[in-house]
């Protein structure tokens, strides 16, 4: 569905320091620095997959879902989604593919959200049935009710993202790209939203890539992850691979019975937090069994298995990288 | 989008565009007032007129141009400049680039589903000109007004393809907002909005002939205020359609090479 091959976009940006002096000389003489936003990457999704496409920011991210989507000619490599190359934006093509992105709108900031479904099954050239059947199904889903009737300037955040998604799928693409699609949302809005995005994928078959920071969405959503930094490919495999990768040691999560001294639960494994009756401990994988037994001793009222959490996961990857990235300059300056 | 389609949806995105219009009642009136220039000006040349006509304008000629001036005004109107100016440097055209328009398209209709709440002030002030001047004020000749029509919308057609390359130039120029302030200034003095291109100096009315500017706005009003004989009056719709041409061939090169420079920037 989506092949990637060598992809690279590289932007000549405009440099000068601060100051009033910088600024009258940048008047007659620029100088410019080239940024290399995506740097060779390689990679393929088969139809009706979920991926998430992780780095920091900066990473190159939103850069490839951009040329992915048609928004931006590649520097250089090819590109190809679902049969088209993405710079030609043939309408064919459009009507296939969708971006979301969490931090631009394209409702009609003065009109109810009727009136963008409206005008994009006009430009959709989608049949009158078709999109009543559309809008009722992405209704219940994402539990509009009478929020398309506002103004969108009236709705709130979440209102407005939610509407944001249904005027994306009116034309019900297999291809969505989805940018941050739940920045600035309060926790349960983002439930909604990722609920809605699986049911819309299991629904419809369609394939998913989705950049978030909150690794809450990634963990409900991709089975597969993608990861860059620095416009490279660091990572491209499933999520609990990943995790085993980076961070091999399980988390015991303990609710106990009665308070436990810290030095009391250092015998059992590193302790990663503690507070009175709940303690974190991070123990070796092939450790786990023994380590619950030991802990049982303690008084436990509940205890649960864990991996570590995503975030970490990431964090742990990304320096890793910047690590060996820092070692690779400092090799290249040695010859 | 083919022709087709684009005709399809057409109604659609016009009655959306009108509704985008009218969303805001005050901004209206402000709007409307702001297009009142050429009363001042009529009040203005009337006044200087009353001691002794200039060329052939006498007060009732001032009143009559004036009026018409502001009727072809109103019927010309354009603004995307500013709006591809914003989209471009915000990045926020990626929503239109997304969706299967092109989006000059997208932003003429918006333009054109303006024109109902235009035609809401323009037909007053057309049946306040016969009221008050007489059917004889304008030309009586029914080819005249047939052209005049036709010049209207290709002085339409100028006013945004003008509008559309000044802010494609946006690709290239981070802004071109001051091009647009450039721009306007001369469209005010030589398009015959504040002054009748007839009143201009020789040299200046003969390169008025050879600039976009007099066929926005001026070249209609002489239609409907029977300046032309037919002749003259084709060779002018002639030359106004190769205005139409040109500013067409540049925006779609400069659309062109400008959108392999879009950077889409922030999100």
């Amino acid at each position: 569905m989506i092949a990637v091959r060598d992809l690279r976009k590289h932007y000549q940006v405009h440099k000068r320091p601060p100051g009033l002096l910088a600024a009258v000389r940048s008047v007659f003489h620029r100088t410019y620095q080239t940024v290399k936003a995506v740097d060779g990457i390689t990679f393929d999704i088969g139809a009706g997959e979920r991926v998430g496409f992780l780095g920091p920011n900066g990473a190159g991210k939103t850069t490839t879902l951009k040329v992915l989507s048609g928004l931006l000619h590649p520097t250089s490599g090819e590109v190809n989604v679902d049969g088209h190359t993405p710079r030609r934006r043939e309408d064919a093509f459009l009507k296939k593919i969708t971006l979301v992105m969490g931090q631009k709108q394209q409702l009609l900031w003065d009109l109810p959200p009727a009136e963008t479904f409206e005008m994009n099954r006009a430009i959709y050239g989608i049949s009158r049935a078709d999109f009543v059947a559309t809008v009722k199904q992405l209704t219940e889903l994402l539990e509009l009710g009478d929020l398309v009737n506002k103004p969108a300037r009236q709705l709130s955040l979440g209102e407005r993202m939610k509407c944001e998604l249904a005027a994306a799928l009116i034309h019900r693409p297999r291809v969505l790209f989805l940018d941050e699609p739940t920045i600035g949302l309060d926790v349960s809005m983002q439930a909604v939203i990722r609920n809605f995005i699986k049911a819309y994928n299991e629904k419809n078959g369609a394939t998913l890539m989705l950049t978030s920071h909150y690794m809450d969405d990634v963990a409900a959503l991709c089975p597969r992850v993608i990861v860059i930094d620095k416009g490279q490919l660091s990572y491209d495999g499933d999520l609990d691979t990943l995790v085993e990768r980076i961070r091999p040691e399980k988390r015991l999560v303990l609710h106990l019975e009665k308070p436990v001294d810290a030095a009391a639960l250092s015998t059992l494994g590193k302790v990663v937090s503690h507070d009175a009756v709940r303690a974190v401990l991070q123990v070796p994988k092939d450790a786990v069994a023994a380590t619950v037994s030991r802990a049982l001793a303690l008084g436990v009222r509940d205890l649960t298995v864990e991996n570590a959490p995503l975030e970490e996961v990431m964090s742990e990857l990304f320096s890793r990288s910047r690590a060996e990235r820092e070692e690779q300059a400092k090799r290249a300056v040695g010859t | 989008m083919s022709v087709r389609a684009t005709v399809r949806a057409l109604p659609t995105l016009m009655k959306v565009g009108f509704a985008e219009a009218v969303a805001y009642r005050a901004e209206m009136l402000v709007w409307i007032l702001a297009t009142t220039m050429p009363v001042i000006m009529m009040a203005l040349w009337t006044a200087v007129a009353r001691e002794a006509p200039v060329g052939r304008f006498g007060e009732p000629q001032f009143v009559t141009y004036f009026l018409v001036t502001f009727i072809v005004r109103q019927m010309t109107g354009a603004y995307a400049a500013w709006e591809i100016n914003y989209e471009v440097r915000q990045g926020t055209l990626a929503l239109r680039l997304l969706r299967p328009i092109h989006p000059l398209w997208h932003y003429a209709l918006n333009n054109l589903a303006a024109m109902p709440l235009r035609l809401l002030i323009a037909v007053p002030v057309a049946l306040l000109l016969l009221g008050v001047m007489g059917r004889h004020a304008v030309t009586t000749d029914p080819f005249l007004w047939l052209l005049f029509a036709v010049s209207l919308f290709g002085g339409w057609l100028i006013t945004y393809l003008i509008n559309a390359l000044l802010g494609v130039l946006s690709f290239f120029m981070e802004s071109s907002l001051k091009a647009v302030n450039v721009y306007f200034a001369l469209y005010m003095v030589m398009s015959g909005y504040l002054i009748p291109v007839e009143l201009f100096p020789r040299w200046l009315r003969t390169a008025s002939d050879w600039l976009p500017f007099r066929y926005q706005i001026g070249y209609p009003v002489e239609l409907a205020t029977g300046v032309y004989g037919h002749g003259a009056a084709l060779e002018m719709l002639a030359r106004q359609a190769g205005f139409v041409a040109l500013f067409w061939a540049a925006t779609a090169v400069f659309w062109r090479q400008g959108l392999k420079r879009f950077a889409a920037y922030g999100g």
